[in-house]
Parts: C-alpha cells; structure tokens; sequence
C-alpha cells in the first residue's frame, strides 16, 4: 500500500460476508435454473470469465492455455450458443446443482471486492455419469448503486486432470 | 484368444462394387481393443512429446506411452531420453510428478537412486547383495526405439520397426509445414494442458478429428459465431462448408485434410474476429513468413489449414490455432485425450496472447465445438450397444471419384482403417 495516496473519495460502506452470499447464492439460482440471461445481467461490462487448465491453475491467459478464457464478447456468444439448440453438449441439457461454501472476502478498495468460495457442482444428464466439479471461485465484486456485480469470476478446478468429467459445457 | 478376425471382417473393402463398409465391433467389441494393444500400439511410432517440454537437463515429464508409464526426460549431456518408469528392483514408479526438473530418480520403496542419465547410483545395504551384484546391470530401462522428427518425440517397442522418417512418409510434408511458421524453425508447447476423457472408441477421435463432413451439424453454433464475428461461412455452390479442401493418403495410414483457410490463423491470416487492433501485426507475421519462404510455400502455410493423423493416435490440428492431441484407449469405450496449444517459440507476448484465445473459440472441454465433438462420439458410442444387430457402418463418400477428393470425401477415413485393418490382420 502506498501511505502517502490521499483518500480520493470519502470510503464506500463496507459490503460484509452475509450480502456477498445472498448474492451467491442467487447467483447459483439463478445459474442452476438456466436462466442465462438473468446471470449475464449481474455481470459488469468489463467482466471476465476464466477456468485454467488442471495443471496451470495459478496461470494467466495471455500466456497459457485455459479451458474458458472469456471476456464479455465471448460471455454473450457463450449465452447466446447454450440458448440455442444445436449445442448438443447441452441440449438436452444438464441438470445441476451447485453448494457454495468457505465464503471469505479479501479486501476491498475503489468499490471492488475480492471474494474466495469453495464449489461442488453436480451435474446430471441421462446418457452421462453423474459428474462432480470440485474447486474455487475466486470473484471481483463491484458494488453498485443496484447492488453487487461481478467483474471477475474465475473457476479453478481441484482435479487435477478433467478426465472424467469430460467437458466444461455449461457455465460452471 | 477369441478368433476375432475369423468370425467376420472387420471391413469390407471393394472398389469394384463401390462397397467400404466398417463393422461396428471393431468400436465396440473388448476383443477388438485386447489385440490393438499388441498388433497396432506395440507395432507403432507412438507420440511421446515435444522438445520443447523439456528444455533443460533434468527436466521431466511423466506421462503413458502406448500404456507404459514414462518418464519424458533431458539428461545431464542435453540429450532427450525416454525411460521406462519402473524401479529395476520391485517394479515401483521411480518419479510420481507430472513434471518438474530432477537430479535424478529416486524410488522410495526401498531407496534405490538414479541418475539424470538412469544410471543406477544407490542401493541402500549393498554389501548385503551378493558379490557378482553389479549396479550397472540396473539403469533405468528404455522405450526400445526413440527418435524425433523437427521437434516431435515418438517411441517405439517394436524394436525392428522401420526409422521414423520413413515411417512418417507424406505426414513429414505437413509437419513441415506446422514447424515452417516458425522463424526460426522452434516450435513451443505452450503451458496450460487439456486433459479429458472420452467415453467412445478411440478411433471414433481419429475419424472425428479430421472428418469435415460433420462440420455443419455437429458445429451449427460454432458457424453461428462465426458468422456473427463477420466472417463469411456461407459455402459456395457444390460445396458443404465455406471453402475449398481436399483428403489425402500420406502413406503408412496416414492422412489429412488441407483446405483453403476461411476461420482465421495466427500465422498469418487475419480475419475480423482478431479486431483491427491485431491486423498490423498479423501483416508483419505473414510478410516474414513470405520472404523467408517465398510467395507459394508462404501462401500455403499462412492460407490453408490442416488436420493430420499420424497413425495411430496423434493428431495435429492447424486451423484456428494449433493443437497437438494424443489419445490412448484404457477401455473399448473409453479414451483418455491429452491436448496441447503449439506456438513459434519466439511469437510476442501479443500474438502468444492472440494463438491461445483463438484456440479456445474451437478447440478443448470448454470451446465451441469440441465438447459438441465429445457429445458426437458419445452418442455413436451409446448407439453402437447395437452392434450384433446393426453391423455395418457405411464409408463411402468419394468413393466413386477419379481424381480430387473432398475434405468432406471419406477418402482420409478409409486411409486410417485400411492401414489398421492390415495390422491386425498382419498379427491374427
């Protein structure tokens, strides 16, 4: 930090753990009911969408390779490609369901908040086994005058390998 | 064993009567997969990975070849080495990390140690050995036949196995042409691996990797975002996709598809899905490209794309960006596949930055298509439980042609299962 910045604007109220989860929570309705264009609504302009591979998971995308690595163009052909029918990886579609947990917040500063959470996302489908995602998020929030936003929203695998869980087809 | 080959073909295989049919069983049938083991994995050059993987001496990649654990390794003179991953006392994994950089391996079962080289340097409680007990008598073991062509390792545990060059036949052509948008001739694997399974045979990927036919239903939202990036995906007449490509045998199974570029290439073609940002730095990719290569060698590596299958299981997709994909089946229905991003070793951080984000608008678990291409062979996989009712699968398409065939022909397909169908048969 540096001591000399001057304060440019008066502190912003501090956003505390139980709103951060509310607002996971319906983030995860909302994700596990398909309703994609309700997620894209919580995302910032600026937002990015990331999953690293297995064994990079510390890795940026400008110089590894990922498995997602979207900004908000790509969050919206991604939305828009699940929506229609002939992605096949998801249609029909899966069911999943997704436990939120280990929530913790790391700081905040200019409106941004870091956030960490642990994940499992179950997911279902008839012609498949069922599948577990196990991993972190790891967020940037926004606070708005419409409430919390998401800047960053990264998803970092604990396999260590996909193996068996195959694709990451949906928005995990 | 079980006779398979005597029960029925596993093609069937006559130009005369415009007839290629492929029987379902060899997909589907456990039999099929326990005599590939022996009469096509262990009679191969098998892909074992990239110089660039292991820069350094001591640097280590740990990985399966043809089912053998290995250990993908430089050792102390600088040399690339392949050592078989089995401690030469009980049998246990000497390195059990994915990668890193070793002074040596070390087993822990019991303590003995070896070097860089596999040479074996410690033995706990030697002297309890007999006296004729000689250290040299236990290096690490090696793949019977190592070789490498322009930066690509393959291993062979057919040690009269012909040398790889003359193995690889025409597949050297398009390597050539992969390594070429390099400058300096260094290709790189680039950090970040794909690592997934499939549940399908794993001939199923070898047809789908380089299958165009499938391009327009299976990948219907990938053409869509094309489209929607502004670039014209429209196929002209007579044709099914948006550009011009033909199949070709290479020889020795393999093949490839080479088509006239339309998505886009680092190297160097720009498209609208780059942004005008990226345009004047793609012109100067293509420039260097076409003064060190000339206007028809340079037109050819910057203008068409390439799916090559290098028999058996490796392919190299040069399309959006480049991909290297290995694949090993560990049950009839079920394929672990390895997928790689290659680059120039010397690309700016901004065209690096430029290759991986075009790879993921098409390639990998989590892109556009491919997870479309996995529901694809899953379902062909699930549908073949019907094999003893429904036996044949029909693989004809250009079969009638003279000349020229189409990347969207079966040409390439009926190279692979031809030169599969001959190895078995070879073995039965």
């Amino acid at each position: 930090m540096n001591a000399t910045r001057a304060p440019a604007t008066k502190a912003a109220p501090a956003v505390g753990r139980a709103e951060v989860e509310d607002f996971l929570y319906a983030e995860a309705d909302l994700l596990d009911s398909w309703d994609l264009d309700g997620w894209l609504a919580l995302l910032t302009e600026d937002a990015t969408y990331r999953v690293p591979s297995n064994d990079a998971p510390d890795s940026e995308p400008r110089t590894a390779l990922f498995l997602i690595a979207d900004d908000m163009n790509r969050i919206r052909a991604r939305i828009k490609r699940l929506k229609n029918a002939h992605a096949h990886a998801e249609s029909p579609r899966s069911r999943t369901r997704r436990l939120i947990t280990n929530v913790r917040l790391h700081g905040q500063e200019d409106g941004l908040v870091r956030v960490t959470a642990n994940f499992v996302v179950y997911r279902f489908r008839r012609i498949q086994t069922t599948r577990e995602y196990v991993g972190r998020y790891e967020y940037t929030l926004r606070a708005t005058a419409d409430g919390l936003r998401i800047k960053d929203r990264r998803a970092v695998l604990d396999s260590t390998a996909l193996g068996e869980l195959g694709a990451v087809s949906f928005i995990l | 064993m079980d006779d398979i080959a005597n029960r029925e073909p596993f093609i069937v295989d006559e130009p005369e009567t415009m007839t290629f049919r492929l029987n379902r069983r060899t997909l589907a049938d456990p039999a099929v997969l326990e005599r590939e083991r022996t009469a096509v994995f262990d009679r191969c050059w098998i892909y074992a990975g990239h110089e660039s993987e292991v820069p350094e001496p001591g640097d280590f990649r740990t990985r399966k070849v043809a089912g053998r654990p290995v250990i993908f390794t430089r050792n102390s003179k600088g040399e690339v080495k392949l050592f078989l991953n089995t401690c030469r006392h009980r049998g246990a994994m000497v390195c059990r990390e994915a990668a890193g950089n070793a002074r040596g391996f070390y087993c822990f079962y019991h303590g003995w140690t070896y070097d860089r080289d596999g040479a074996l340097v410690g033995v706990p409680g030697e002297d309890s050995y007999p006296p004729d007990f000689d250290k040299a008598r236990f290096p690490l073991a090696e793949a019977p036949r190592v070789d490498s062509y322009r930066g690509f390792w393959f291993a062979s545990f057919d040690p009269g196995i012909a040398p790889l060059e003359t193995w690889l036949a025409g597949a050297t052509e398009y390597l050539d042409l992969v390594v070429d948008q390099s400058p300096s001739g260094r290709m790189q694997i680039i950090q970040g691996t794909q690592e997934y399974d499939i549940r399908a045979n794993w001939k199923l990927l070898v047809e789908n990797s380089f299958d165009d036919y499938h391009l327009a239903s299976t990948h219907a939202t990938w053409l869509t975002y094309m489209k929607d990036a502004g670039v014209n995906v429209r196929p002209p007449k007579g044709l099914l996709l948006p550009s011009h490509g033909v199949g070709k045998d290479l020889g020795n199974g393999h093949a490839v598809i080479d088509n006239v570029n339309f998505r886009g290439r680092p190297v160097a073609r720009w498209i609208s899905i780059y942004g005008e940002d990226a345009k004047a730095e793609i012109e100067s990719i293509r420039a260097e490209v076409f003064a060190r290569l000339g206007e028809e060698r340079g037109a050819r590596v910057c203008d068409t794309n390439r799916n090559l299958v290098i028999f058996p299981n490796l392919v190299i997709n040069d399309g959006s960006s480049v991909t290297v994909r290995a694949f090993w089946p560990e049950e009839v229905d079920r394929m672990k596949v390895t997928a790689w991003a290659l680059g120039p070793a010397e690309e700016s951080e901004s065209a690096r930055a430029r290759r991986l984000d075009s790879f993921l608008t098409f390639y990998g678990p989590g892109g556009f298509a491919t997870p479309d291409d996995v529901e694809a062979l899953e379902a062909v996989q699930q549908g073949l439980a019907t094999w003893r009712e429904v036996p044949w699968s029909e693989m004809t398409r250009g079969l009638d042609k003279k000349g020229e065939q189409l990347n969207t022909d079966e040409l390439h397909l009926r190279t692979f299962w031809r030169r599969w169908n001959r190895m078995m048969a070879d073995a039965a």
